[in-house]
């Protein structure tokens, strides 16, 4: 049996990423809020079967690494009511990420 | 069912607002008990498969949620080995945890965190059980990424100031658990009574434990 083809893994904890807003159809687990914005990785979760392909029944495709990645309140929501600490933590795949642009 | 007719007008005009059968099912309903009929009928499912699977999924309940976090009060080291690993933490004390990966994340006197799925439900169903209805409402989904300050308060939950807010959105293949501080005055408790101040609502973060001697059971 072939061994399953494995995305490497572009970013390590303490990286500034940003969110692309990938134009994909179907089952996406990047929500809308989170697109175009900048955060940090604060944790690498492994590799997993990428729910876009699983979704249309593909079992086969490659594991995508999957990152804890944070991001301050306040530059997800202008106006944010609260503390300038506050922050929201998420789940983003490989793909969905880049370096921020400079 | 409504048979198919032709109209010169829009067919929105009449049309029931929800389709629903005879039993008053909807159509999402209508469509699972067809399909759940036809496997069954193919051989490919027993109705006694589908009961047991649904035994399976409700036997969970907050009791074992609540049994991890006795324990990590009470015992530092496993605290540490749980926060490092959850899935192996729960399995520690004979708890199957039956999602990929289980993140606990721990409440300070600095960091309060809160867990929603804007996607959809995902939630930590092998040792809390099926979540709440109002943690899969739309208005809470919505909601608690965008102004988690109202929606504690609107559970009663008022954090001291400066305290700051830890948001998880659980959206792809970890799920959360709280681990709510423990409250004073609880030295001398056993675990298990410590077990019963730890209520499904405190290991979402919409609450704080409860105080000893409450009656919240």
């Amino acid at each position: 049996m072939e061994k399953r083809k494995r995305i490497p893994a572009r970013f390590q904890v303490g990286d500034r990423v940003e969110v692309l807003d990938l134009k994909l159809e179907g089952h996406i687990r990047t929500p809308s809020y989170i697109r175009g914005k900048a955060g940090t990785v604060i944790q690498f979760c492994g590799f997993f079967l990428n729910p876009e392909d699983l979704s249309v029944g593909n079992t086969s495709g490659p594991v995508y690494p999957l990152y804890r990645v944070s991001f301050a309140m306040n530059s997800l929501w202008p106006g944010y009511e609260r503390s300038e600490d506050d922050e929201l933590c998420i789940e983003i795949y490989d793909h969905w990420l880049n370096p921020p642009e400079s | 069912m409504t048979d198919k007719h032709h109209h010169e007008h829009k067919h929105d005009d009449h049309a029931p607002l929800v389709e629903e059968d005879d039993a008053g099912n909807l159509e999402g309903q209508q469509i699972t008990d067809a399909l759940q009929a036809l496997l069954i009928r193919k051989g490919l499912l027993s109705a006694g498969e589908v009961t047991l699977e649904i035994q399976n999924i409700e036997a969970p309940g907050t009791h074992l949620g609540a049994k991890i976090v006795a324990r990590a009060w009470t015992d530092d080291n496993y605290r540490q080995r749980l926060l490092a690993n959850g899935k192996d933490g729960a399995s520690e004390l004979g708890i199957k945890v039956g999602e990929a990966q289980l993140e606990v994340v721990e409440n300070t006197p600095d960091i309060h965190n809160l867990v929603v799925c804007t996607l959809c439900s995902c939630y930590p169903r092998s040792i809390l059980g099926q979540p709440p209805s109002w943690y899969i409402s739309k208005a809470y989904r919505a909601r608690a990424v965008r102004e988690p300050g109202a929606i504690l308060e609107e559970f009663g939950l008022v954090l001291p100031k400066g305290k700051k807010i830890r948001l998880h959105d659980s959206n792809a293949d970890l799920r959360y658990l709280v681990l709510p501080e423990r409250p004073p005055g609880t030295e001398t408790l056993s675990e298990q009574q410590l077990a019963e101040l730890v209520t499904r609502d405190s290991m979402i973060g919409v609450a704080t434990a409860a105080p000893p001697g409450s009656s919240h059971v």
